[in-house]
């Protein structure tokens, strides 16, 4: 068989994995690499302005098109670059795969130039990672890399090459990997589980789904499933931030999203439950608030892939190892199967409609100033009217949690957002990403003014490809979450948080070759959001809004879901420390 | 405001991997990682082709910590297996120590009738010193050292556990 340099045998395992599109940056260590990819017939690669940039951009691209984002960055500081998006791929259990440049195999623990330990220094922000020092190696790793990062609970991989093994040659052979000694995750539920799930759902009086990007992740037809299951049980359906969008926001069964900026009925119903039905999510602490209060009166099922999260934090009744889209799938037809009619729901329904008349999500109206929350709602109506397909991400901080809530999600892998980390500067490069995946889609990032910053340098990536995605920055001049904590538990002591010496967003975009539009008032706020999705290329708008409000509802850390705070007059005094000790 | 811990458990954990380079440090790392904690740990490859090797773990924590260790330990891409043997059973878990001791009289003479006591062998000797090998479960390891602290106690070294399941299995 004739033999291949490793840098060749590289990209035609990428294009065997059927990879279209690869985010990156070149450098010393991968320059045979690049060399490869020179003027290559089948594989895009769009050049970032920073290594993060390109991780966060295979996130999206991943998260939207359902496969895996591909990153290939250079050696030393082009790999340090990419850490904070492969923890965030981690934390969000995105499939990534990274590959890194390595100084040549005599020269590494030397101290080389732009050498540092990637296998090392990704340990713990990898699904698994690699450092490969032969050539004969690589094509078997490369494929195992992408077997790891897609399949059981997906996450990023890192391989990390040598230059000399990028050089040195070897006969390449698809793998067979049909049979890994160590890795085979559990796809599929055990049946007495799956009857046992079902019996207890419909003997259930307060039953109530709690559904995460576990749904997302397991594919379209978990989603199609989820509202399948949640139509033959009755029983309301509400969801973390990372699986927005599995179920549908227009939905009478539909709650909101739960925990601290989740909605009161949700929260409430996840308290007064007689049964909780946890799909793909893992009971983080933005969800329970205070443990011990947490759900005190229900049994709890917990469907994950993931052993490790099954009594992590929540002790469970129910642990079932599974992909979500397998589980839902026994469920249904289990329920089905085993003739099941739907519980009398009425009472626990009627009680729902006492929380519901809350109205949690409602806020107070300026005339003179936009409100935020405002703004969501009318990008949300303008973009349904728009008739497109509308894919939205965002940064992280207030932007984020209002676009949550005031943005009605109805199908899956169209809300992109950074909720494990909760990264700065993940929103703006994730819609570079979605918008190469999803070419005919509207992909707008919702940012605030400070997060927007953190990756402001891609606004070159975006002129480069001709992607028209569009940024619409809520802009109160503050790092807005930041300033309601201080707020709220430093009585108002706004350490820091005062975004200074703002660039002028829009002559920034225009710099950049975007179009820029600023709303300054209520009166100016539809005609600028038809103007952004009417523009065809990119464009920037920074939407001048109440630079003081809060986000609410919200339960303080450390508090009990029934303890939330839906209005800014119940916030009096300080919090202990406790409760300041908790992030 | 004080920080409080709960009571913990002693767990003897068995884990099959691939041995592949840096999987010492992905599981070492994985408890620092997560706050658990390592009371020892032994490393060695056990197979003829040098593809698989068994760490022992001694670890503490409470049961749910423990089962959290476990189900970690076993999604890394190279673990096999992991055994907990506190938890399977009978087991048989022995360490390794040499243990040096200096002295001279009725000193040298009762280190001497003590190690006999336990069994431990003799493996050095001047006319002013011992090193004692003895192989046992921890706490009689301890007990020796302890009693050779009063006899002129100079150095120890253990290997930490190794473990496995009693029966035929």
């Amino acid at each position: 068989m004739a033999e291949m340099s490793g840098a060749r045998i590289l990209v035609r395992s990428l294009v065997d994995l059927g990879v279209e599109v690869v985010f990156g940056y070149p450098g010393g260590a991968v320059l045979p690499i690049y060399d490869e990819l020179y003027n290559h017939p089948t594989i895009k690669h769009v050049l970032v302005r920073h290594e993060q940039g390109a991780t966060h951009m295979a996130e999206g691209y991943a998260r939207s098109t359902g496969k895996p984002g591909v990153v290939l960055v250079t050696s030393g500081p082009g790999a340090t670059n990419a850490i904070t998006g492969i923890t965030d791929a981690l934390m969000d259990s995105i499939p990534m795969v990274v590959i890194t440049g390595q100084v040549a195999t005599h020269l590494i623990g030397s101290d080389a130039f732009q050498e540092a330990d990637t296998v090392g220094l990704t340990r713990h922000c990898t699904k698994h990672n690699y450092l490969v020092k032969s050539p004969d190696r690589l094509a078997h790793v490369i494929h195992e890399a992408f077997h790891i990062a897609t399949s059981g609970r997906p996450g990023p991989v890192v391989i990390d090459i040598p230059k000399n093994v990028q050089v040195a040659t070897a006969p390449y052979e698809r793998p067979d990997l049909s049979n890994h000694v160590s890795y085979r995750p559990q796809v599929k539920a055990e049946k007495a589980q799956i009857a046992q799930a079902v019996a207890m759902i419909a003997a259930a009086e307060r039953p109530i789904f709690y559904t995460g990007g576990g749904i997302i992740n397991a594919g379209p037809e978990a989603s199609a499933l989820l509202r399948e299951l949640a139509e033959l049980t009755g029983a309301p359906v509400t969801s973390t931030l990372m699986g927005l969008g599995a179920f549908p926001a227009a939905s009478p069964q539909w709650m909101g999203m739960l925990g601290m900026h989740g909605t009161y009925e949700a929260n409430m119903a996840m308290n007064k439950a007689d049964l909780i039905v946890n799909i793909g999510a893992r009971f983080d602490d933005r969800v329970t608030g205070r443990l011990d209060a947490f759900a005190p009166h229900s049994k709890k099922i917990h469907i994950d892939i993931d052993r490790s999260s099954i009594n992590k934090i929540v002790m469970t009744d129910l642990g079932i190892v599974a992909d979500a889209a397998s589980a839902l799938r026994d469920l249904v037809a289990e329920w089905k199967a085993s003739g099941r009619k739907a519980a009398d729901l009425e009472e626990w329904w009627a009680r729902i409609a006492g929380w519901r008349a809350r109205k949690s999500l409602s806020y107070p109206e300026s005339g003179t100033e936009i409100m935020p929350q405002r703004a969501i709602a009318d990008l949300y109506q303008a973009t349904r009217r728009s008739g497109k397909d509308c894919i939205i991400t965002t940064e992280v901080g207030q932007h984020q949690m209002w676009a949550a809530q005031h943005y009605g999600f109805d199908a899956p892998n169209k809300w992109l957002t950074s909720g494990g980390l909760g990264t700065m500067g993940y929103g703006f490069p994730a819609a570079i990403g979605a918008q190469m995946g999803n070419p005919d889609s509207l992909v707008i990032c919702i940012a605030g003014d400070a997060s927007i910053q953190m990756n402001i340098q891609e606004l070159g990536t975006a002129t480069q490809y001709r992607l028209p995605v569009k940024v619409f920055i809520l802009n109160n001049e503050y790092m807005g979450m930041v300033r309601q904590w201080q707020e709220l538990t430093y009585e108002s002591r706004y350490s820091e948080s005062y975004s200074d010496s703002l660039p002028d967003f829009v002559k920034l975009a225009e710099a950049y070759g975007w179009i820029g539009i600023r709303i300054e008032g209520p009166q100016e706020l539809e005609a600028g959001i038809r103007q952004m999705i009417e523009t065809p290329g990119p464009v920037m708008v920074d939407c001048r809004v109440a630079k003081l409000t809060n986000c609410f509802p919200m339960i303080p850390s450390g508090a009990a879901h029934t303890d939330m705070i839906l209005d800014p007059s119940q916030i009096e005094g300080t919090l202990a420390d406790e409760a300041k000790a908790l992030v | 405001m004080h920080i409080t811990e709960e009571t913990s458990e002693r767990h003897v954990l068995s884990i099959t991997v691939t041995n592949e380079a840096g999987i010492l440090a992905k599981i070492a790392g994985l408890f620092t990682a997560r706050g658990y904690n390592i009371e020892s740990l032994t490393v060695a490859d056990i197979s003829d082709d040098h593809q698989v090797s068994r760490i022992t773990i001694v670890t503490n924590g409470p049961p749910r910590v423990i089962d959290q260790i476990i189900a970690q330990l076993d999604r890394l891409v190279p673990v096999h297996k992991v055994a907990d043997l506190t938890e399977n059973g009978p087991f048989v878990e022995r360490e390794l120590a040499l243990v040096k001791v200096a002295g001279t009289g009725e000193a040298r003479i009762e280190a001497l009738r003590i190690a006999d006591i336990f069994r431990a062998k003799v493996v050095d000797t001047t006319t002013e010193s011992f090193i004692f090998e003895l192989t046992g479960p921890t706490d009689k390891i301890n007990t020796f050292v302890s009693l050779m602290r009063e006899l002129g106690l100079v150095e120890v070294g253990r290997t930490g556990i190794v473990g496995m399941v009693r029966g035929k299995d």
